[in-house]
């Protein structure tokens, strides 16, 4: 079936319902996946069971909402369930890798140094051009030293992104600094974008869900390190990254939702 | 905006974005919920313990096998259904009328003044009969193809088109009132 064959099929209608059968189901699902105006409509579908079903309501629902919380042990203040902290563990992980890099940059280095010394003499030209290249190593390492500093910083928030249904490989990682109000995102597990797209970057709140953009990634491909600073001002429970058209959008995309994580409570 | 993030955030236990998927469906269970019990008190029971389920199940959906809304709307009719079981609820129920739910809707009086809701239900009078019926049994009380063809004596294939022209009918109502 085609999209408008969906559509009209009255299955959509269905599905929304419940009432198909586990295969029909499962078409429904991919067709949703395969054509956005499908997915459109059964959200359309859904938007308006929704509200007729809503508009026989015998009260305010709100109020009840506490009673719930209550009994789920979750009443009072923003008592939000965190995350397990592996975030930690990763961390000094991370820390301690990017250490033994530099242990091993700064012996490449002095054995390099040692060489030219060696040859000094005949390659006066050549010691010039090496020592260019040193400086310029010493400046690589001082960014990853100034890197590997602001990572480590006690304010920074680790907030891991996972992988979704459209690529559940891809991960990704944001670095927040609240006060300062920037995030560094790690997107080093991120697929290449194809052709004339690009990665943005969401702030979200989770009530009401809003996105805010944080921009869009248009160097990711030159990018070495694929770490990029962004500044944040928002008071983000959640961080996205979706793929989008170049030059982005307004709104995420989210059947093109990459990654996505909670920022512990 | 779609729901991913919250629905992924749910499934993460995280509150907020649970208070924002009960915003977002509790008045539409709540609905369904009353449509089987017809009584309020009795409704907001059964919605509280079927949103304690949906918190400690969040783990039981699984987004490629439908709709979150789906999910929690079989959840609750399930729940509701139990209650009819209940001894509570028969010695409540001697009489139960079976009224469809939009002539309930337009008895207005007994209802909090929601201003939208009051619109729809003022709209939802404007559908035809045999749509009411259908919408009733497919969202209401959640007949499969066949329940609902015996229902309404009408042949099983016809319940897929039917009720497709009755969403339809019943989207450009809505929009109508939207303007």
């Amino acid at each position: 079936m085609n999209a408008q064959e969906y559509i009209s099929s009255g299955l959509l209608e269905l599905y929304v319902a419940g009432t198909l059968s586990e295969e029909e189901n499962q078409d429904v699902a991919s067709a949703m996946l395969q054509y956005s105006e499908v997915r459109d409509e059964v959200l359309e579908i859904e938007a308006t069971i929704v509200k007729i079903t809503a508009a026989n309501a015998p009260g305010e629902t709100q109020k009840l909402f506490p009673a719930i919380l209550k009994t789920l042990g979750l009443g009072g203040n923003d008592n939000i369930k965190q995350l397990p902290k592996r975030d930690t563990f990763l961390i000094t992980f991370s820390g301690w890798a990017a250490a033994i890099i530099m242990a091993f940059g700064m012996l490449w280095m002095i054995t390099q140094n040692k060489q030219l010394g060696a040859n000094l003499d005949i390659a006066l030209n050549e010691r010039q051009l090496i020592e260019e290249q040193i400086a310029k190593a010493n400046n690589d390492l001082e960014e990853k030293n100034n890197l590997l500093a602001v990572l480590r910083d006690k304010e920074m928030i680790t907030v891991p992104l996972a992988g979704q249904a459209v690529y559940p490989d891809a991960y990704a990682k944001v670095y927040w600094n609240k006060a300062a109000e920037n995030i560094y995102l790690d997107v080093q597990g991120l697929p290449d974008p194809p052709e004339g797209k690009v990665y943005q970057v969401w702030s979200l709140t989770l009530n009401p869900l809003t996105p805010t953009s944080l921009g869009v990634i248009d160097q990711f491909t030159a990018d070495e390190n694929k770490i990029f600073a962004i500044s944040n001002p928002n008071a983000s429970e959640a961080f996205g990254i979706t793929l989008e058209p170049a030059g982005g959008s307004p709104t995420p995309t989210m059947e093109q939702l990459y990654t996505l994580g909670l920022v512990a409570g | 905006m779609e729901l991913e993030p919250l629905i992924f955030a749910f499934k993460e236990k995280n509150v907020k974005a649970f208070e924002s998927l009960y915003d977002m469906y509790s008045d539409s269970l709540s609905g369904v919920i009353y449509n089987i019990l017809k009584d309020q008190e009795m409704t907001e029971e059964v919605m509280q313990d079927v949103f304690v389920k949906v918190w400690h199940n969040s783990d039981g959906y699984d987004a490629t096998k439908g709709r979150f809304f789906t999910w929690i709307l079989n959840i609750a009719r399930n729940a509701a259904i139990d209650k009819t079981r209940s001894r509570a609820y028969k010695d409540a129920k001697k009489n139960l009328d079976a009224d469809l739910f939009v002539d309930i809707l337009s008895s207005g009086d007994q209802f909090d003044k929601q201003t939208d809701a009051i619109g729809i239900r003022n709209y939802l009078g404007k559908l035809a009969l045999k749509c009411k019926q259908i919408i009733e049994a497919i969202y209401f009380k959640g007949y499969t193809q066949k329940e609902t063809a015996e229902l309404l004596a009408i042949p099983l294939g016809t319940v897929k088109t039917r009720n497709r022209n009755c969403i339809s009918d019943l989207r450009t109502i809505l929009d109508v009132q939207a303007i």
